[in-house]
């Protein structure tokens, strides 16, 4: 007799050569794929298995990204990545160097499959579960371990299912449904367990959209952002090289037991934005007090893919941004910057006055050339607006999609894009964008 | 009988830029640790001694998976953290790194000062108020898991991989 089974379980069951598992259970599993990036990487893992005297289990299953620490604006960091390129060297890992933040380079270089179990050296790896893979954060001792045995301990999670049901409606976007999210059931709401995202408005995202969602199960608490394959995935891997033949297999059975499942109707969500200092102070952006912006950021893993460039760019051609705001954009790969040059996306930008930023993590994460001063009011396309992340811990950042950042700028406050776009008479947001990437 | 340390309380969400600020990232565990938990309780890291134990409320450690989070917290002494619910990668690092990470609901009576001790095998936390003569008031913490303990006894996953490679090779 055969079983319903989640989509988390497969995955983990496959990985840890068992025929089934349970929620809650322990177990020990393979691992498919190790990603590492330059600050949670080689400087932090190499001592450690110096200290175990072991090498890699495995070189062909590592892969190392540099976006922490690039461009090497610090004495510090640029030793940091001098370290990190010379390791990339000795240890013959696969190896990309500046071309962009680790979520968004991985799946770019073709480096994921549905079905696999991957660890990741960052809170952000969720992001890979937009690809029916099993990704998860793991810090340096765990990968260290990871490293040396090709293992991982972890408890089997339950499946919290969220259904958006109908399709979103322009302006309106993946990042706004994981603010809505993370509104609804708070920062530990996903109780370190596999959220996986289906219905009609999420089958219509392109995969970096689907990205979003997964990337920000980070938000949310949970260990993995799952997104089961279908028609679009597969296009996508086959556009980056990837020959997937089994990702029918991967999914959650009807009729699976799950910890709870949530429906939520896109067509009534509207741009959402949220207040300092938590992803989870979420509110309708036509709920908001009127609030003076001094600083527009699109950037990072959750906001500054192509796609989001693409929908902040419709709205800022032809119109410039508000006198005395600061436009900072940092493309989220180096091959998303140059599709989005290619196609006048850039030029939009430069020409609206924006500063380019290097394709890394930057003010995101606290790193990089810029940082947000006392006072400073920022709207920001990023996934956290914790007290003093992106610099002084006076500086208030709220969170909003990269289209809501862009008609901030515009306007100079925090504003619904949705006003740019009845008057515009741009048919299209990012939502609508119907390309597999 | 674990030694007494003194009780820092801190509420819901405590993040991981709180306990290991990200612009301080490029340096050394000494500088991080020096601005642990500063934009909370500026007071912390110049305060705490070794054997002291933070009570915390919800989501203990959420956040960014920088390790220097739980790291911090082994280097500024503290023996334990109690809260009702953790991050999960904080949860896993606090571990690796042999710093006991415990789940309990009953917290609400706790006061920020107060002086405790944690067992792990026993799995309570032993509360003393400020009142000596007092009798000290012991709240049950979950049970924590097996394998989570062995790694723990062992004194994190370091030392913890480092047997099972040793006795590998004999």
């Amino acid at each position: 007799m055969s079983h319903a089974t989640t989509l988390a379980e497969k995955i983990i069951a496959r990985a840890a050569s068992l025929e089934r598992v349970k929620p809650g259970e322990t177990v020990t599993a393979k691992v498919d794929l190790a990603m590492i990036h330059d600050s949670g990487g080689p400087r932090r893992v190499a001592p450690i298995l110096q200290e175990l005297g072991v090498g890699l289990f495995d070189a062909s299953k590592v892969v190392l990204i540099t976006d922490h620490f690039v461009p090497g604006d610090t004495p510090e960091g640029a030793s940091i990545l001098r370290f990190t390129r010379d390791w990339a060297q000795q240890q013959q890992v696969a190896f990309h160097d500046a071309q962009g933040i680790c979520h968004v380079v991985l799946p770019e270089r073709g480096h994921l499959r549905p079905g696999m179990l991957v660890v990741g050296g960052d809170s952000h790896s969720p992001t890979g579960g937009a690809f029916g893979t099993f990704m998860f954060g793991v810090g340096a001792t765990d990968m260290a371990g990871v490293l040396a045995t090709g293992e991982i301990w972890l408890q089997v999670p339950s499946t919290i299912l969220i259904e958006w049901k109908n399709q979103l409606q322009p302006g309106v976007s993946a990042k706004d449904m994981m603010l809505f999210l993370c509104g609804q059931l708070g920062m530990d709401g996903g109780r370190y367990q596999a959220v996986e995202y289906t219905g009609s408005a999420v089958t219509a995202l392109p995969m970096q959209d689907r990205m979003t969602l997964s990337n920000m199960a980070a938000e949310l608490g949970a260990q993995v952002g799952l997104i089961a394959p279908d028609d679009t995935t597969a296009d996508y891997l086959r556009s980056v090289g990837v020959e997937s033949t089994d990702w029918q297999r991967w999914r959650t059975d009807p009729n699976s037991p799950v910890s709870e499942k949530h429906c939520f109707d896109a067509a009534a969500l509207t741009p959402q934005v949220a207040a300092p200092h938590s992803p989870a102070n979420t509110m309708d952006i036509g709920d908001t007090p009127f609030t003076e912006i001094d600083v527009a950021y699109i950037g990072a893993c959750t906001g500054a893919k192509y796609t989001d460039l693409k929908s902040a760019a419709e709205l800022l051609k032809n119109q410039p941004i508000a006198t005395g705001v600061e436009l900072l954009v940092a493309p989220a790969s180096l091959q998303d910057q140059l599709r989005a040059k290619q196609e006048g996306i850039m030029q939009v930008f430069e020409s609206a006055g924006a500063k380019i930023l290097p394709n890394a993590c930057g003010i995101c994460a606290g790193y990089g050339t810029h940082r947000l001063a006392a006072n400073t009011v920022c709207i920001s396309s990023t996934a956290r607006n914790f007290r003093g992340r992106m610099g002084d811990s006076a500086a208030k950042v709220w969170l909003g999609s990269a289209i809501t950042v862009a008609a901030s700028a515009i306007a100079g406050r925090i504003t619904d894009p949705r006003e740019f776009l009845m008057d515009g008479g741009s048919g299209g947001s990012a939502t609508s964008n119907t390309s597999n990437i | 009988m674990s030694k007494t340390g003194r009780i820092y309380l801190l509420g819901d969400n405590i993040d991981t830029d709180q306990l290991a600020p990200g612009r301080y990232m490029k340096g050394g565990i000494e500088q991080l640790a020096a601005h642990c938990l500063e934009t909370v309780r500026p007071d912390f890291a110049n305060s705490v001694t070794a054997g002291d134990i933070i009570v915390a409320g919800r989501n203990f450690g959420l956040g960014s998976s920088r390790e220097q989070a739980a790291q911090a917290l082994v280097y500024l002494g503290i023996r334990a953290v109690v809260a009702q619910s953790f991050g999960g990668i904080f949860y896993r690092n606090a571990i690796n790194l042999g710093l006991p990470a415990l789940l309990a609901t009953q917290l609400e009576q706790i006061r920020d000062g107060e002086q405790a001790s944690v067992n792990i095998e026993q799995s309570t936390l032993t509360v003393h108020t400020l009142d000596p003569a007092a009798v000290g008031r012991i709240i049950s913490l979950q049970r924590v898991p097996e394998n989570v303990h062995r790694i723990l006894i062992d004194g994190g996953l370091v030392p913890h991989l480092k047997k099972r490679f040793t006795s590998a090779n004999n």
